[in-house]
């Protein structure tokens, strides 16, 4: 790891052990919890839970993930091209642009296909 | 233990930066929370905390004494590992952010070695603020699905989604500013907006800062866009089934991540830490700003202060006051005033955004979810990319390739 990288790294520690102590010390100071019966059930409503909480969902959500992935990827090109924007010169702007011309017309069929509707 | 110093120094400065600023920031946090009660309250006019302490200012306190002392039981049929985890990734990575970011203007001297303003200082920056917040969708995702219970499942889904959404027109947003300075330091971006408001990136990149600045309310969950916690649907989200300092945990992350990304805007669109005020001799005066500050609003304070209506207030109050008068008159001194410059403005941006985002909260009403993801991925990701394409080609007309 390069050094400078070093106090990135103490401050998550220190961010993550600071709570971990303080959850230590106060497990042990207050009440300890004689937690039974309903207290320890999942909450719905106060209605006894039904069914296993980690069932099916919606089908969307893979939809949402899948998309993501796609225009991520599209950032991670984005992002090395404009810092050497000037660099590349003339010759890299028409590049993303056919680039970003090829996203836009999947982006397009995308909409009129309906993906990005939610319901 | 003076050798270990002499070859250590440098860890140490960064162990000794490193706590100053955890300590400083969580703080903040505490009193944000404070802050935010008090000004949603009167602009629903109504007086928000009053009781404990004067104004209400040991609020903070004691609801932190509640959260450590409250009872927390842990539901059954959860995944054990995951559901501690969870808290810690939110809390770890949304403070985390806060090290990268340039907190004043060039190098001071600590312990004989001089050191930059920030805790790390790195050449991608800004690489590391996205990586980082890209991340923190796993706190309320793993949190969701550890608990072993629906709401929890389905706030935590809906909040991945969410977040997902977003982050694509918030790190496309920021591309324009990396076209016109060729640079993924956040240090370098302030560096280039130097010279007071005209030089401020929110002026050619305005449509890019509205995307980053919607999309960040989105990111952090926060209204309008609070789905994943919605109380009227979901009870509270993810966080559902975590009592106590567990839950104490998402909540004092959900504040860091908007400390975040007030950071964020500041430098990127607001000129971190450079006052707004030109540096020509004629603007010299403007650096007294931050003395005059302290001393009229603690003089201010003191006024008020006396005449407060309880005993403890005519105490605290005053002497807050004089205190406040006393760092303003100290920010006066040649030595400190230059140093005070870069993180005063920075904080006075910082508090002017977080007000805003209180602002949002005491106006907007909820979106409905299929509007949430309409609006983020029909309208705000078009709308970056446009950004993106006109900040190219002008950046390509007014400046010729070299």
């Amino acid at each position: 790891m390069p050094p400078q990288y070093i106090p990135v790294l103490i401050f998550a520690v220190l961010a993550a052990a600071f709570p971990a102590v303080t959850l230590l010390i106060f497990a042990l100071i207050r009440p300890s919890t004689g937690a039974i019966g309903a207290k320890l059930k999942p909450y719905e409503c106060g209605i006894a839970p039904e069914g296993d909480a980690r069932g099916r969902y919606s089908v969307r959500f893979y939809i949402v993930a899948i998309l993501f992935v796609i225009f991520d990827v599209e950032t991670v090109f984005l992002f090395p091209w404009a810092v050497d924007y000037r660099l590349l010169g003339i010759y890299g702007l028409i590049s993303m642009f056919v680039f970003l011309g090829i996203l836009i017309v999947g982006y397009v069929w995308l909409y009129r296909k309906g993906a990005l509707e939610w319901v | 233990m003076g050798d270990f110093l002499a070859a250590n120094a440098l860890l140490v400065i960064a162990i000794v930066k490193v706590v100053v600023v955890v300590f400083v920031l969580l703080t903040a946090v505490a009193y944000i929370t404070w802050f935010e009660r008090k000004v949603v309250a009167h602009m629903q006019g109504r007086w928000g905390p009053e009781r404990v302490g004067p104004h209400g200012l040991l609020q903070p306190l004691a609801d932190g004494a509640k959260f450590l002392f409250k009872e927390d039981p842990t539901p059954a049929g959860i995944d054990r590992f995951v559901y501690f985890l969870a808290p810690f990734l939110a809390l770890s990575l949304a403070l985390s952010t806060i090290a990268v970011i340039p907190l004043g203007p060039g190098q001071i001297e600590l312990f004989g070695h001089r050191t930059w303003f920030s805790v790390a200082e790195l050449n991608i920056s800004l690489l590391v603020v996205f990586a980082i917040t890209a991340l923190s969708v796993y706190g309320v995702a793993l949190a969701g699905w550890a608990s072993n219970s629906k709401y929890p499942l389905l706030g935590g889904l809906r909040s991945s989604a969410q977040m997902l959404s977003y982050e694509l027109s918030l790190t496309m947003s920021v591309v324009g500013i990396v076209l016109l300075t060729n640079t993924f330091s956040l240090r370098d971006i302030v560096e280039a907006q130097r010279g007071g408001v005209g030089r401020w990136f929110v002026i050619p990149q305005i449509l890019g800062f509205v995307c980053f600045f919607i999309s960040a309310l989105a990111e952090t969950n926060r209204v309008p866009f609070d789905l994943p916690e919605a109380e009227t649907e979901l009870v509270a989200g993810f966080h559902t089934e975590y009592a106590s300092f567990k839950f104490a945990m998402f909540f004092m992350a959900e504040y860091a991540a908007m400390v975040t990304v007030s950071f964020m805007v500041a430098v990127l669109f607001f000129g971190g830490y450079f006052s707004p005020f030109p540096g020509t001799p004629a603007w010299h005066w403007t650096i007294y700003l931050p003395a005059a500050g302290g001393v009229i609003g603690g003089v201010l304070l003191l006024l008020h202060g006396l005449r407060y209506h309880t005993p403890l207030g005519r105490i605290v109050l005053p002497v807050a006051g004089l205190a406040l008068t006393g760092v303003g008159v100290l920010c006066a001194l040649a030595g400190v005033v230059e140093y005070i410059q870069g993180p005063f403005w920075l904080a006075a941006k910082v508090a002017t955004v977080l007000f805003v985002y209180v602002w949002v909260r005491g106006t907007l009403p909820r979106f409905r979810y299929d509007q949430l993801m309409n609006f983020g991925w029909k309208f705000l990701l078009p709308l970056s990319l446009a950004n993106l394409v006109i900040t190219s080609l002008i950046v390509a007309l007014m400046r010729p390739a070299q």
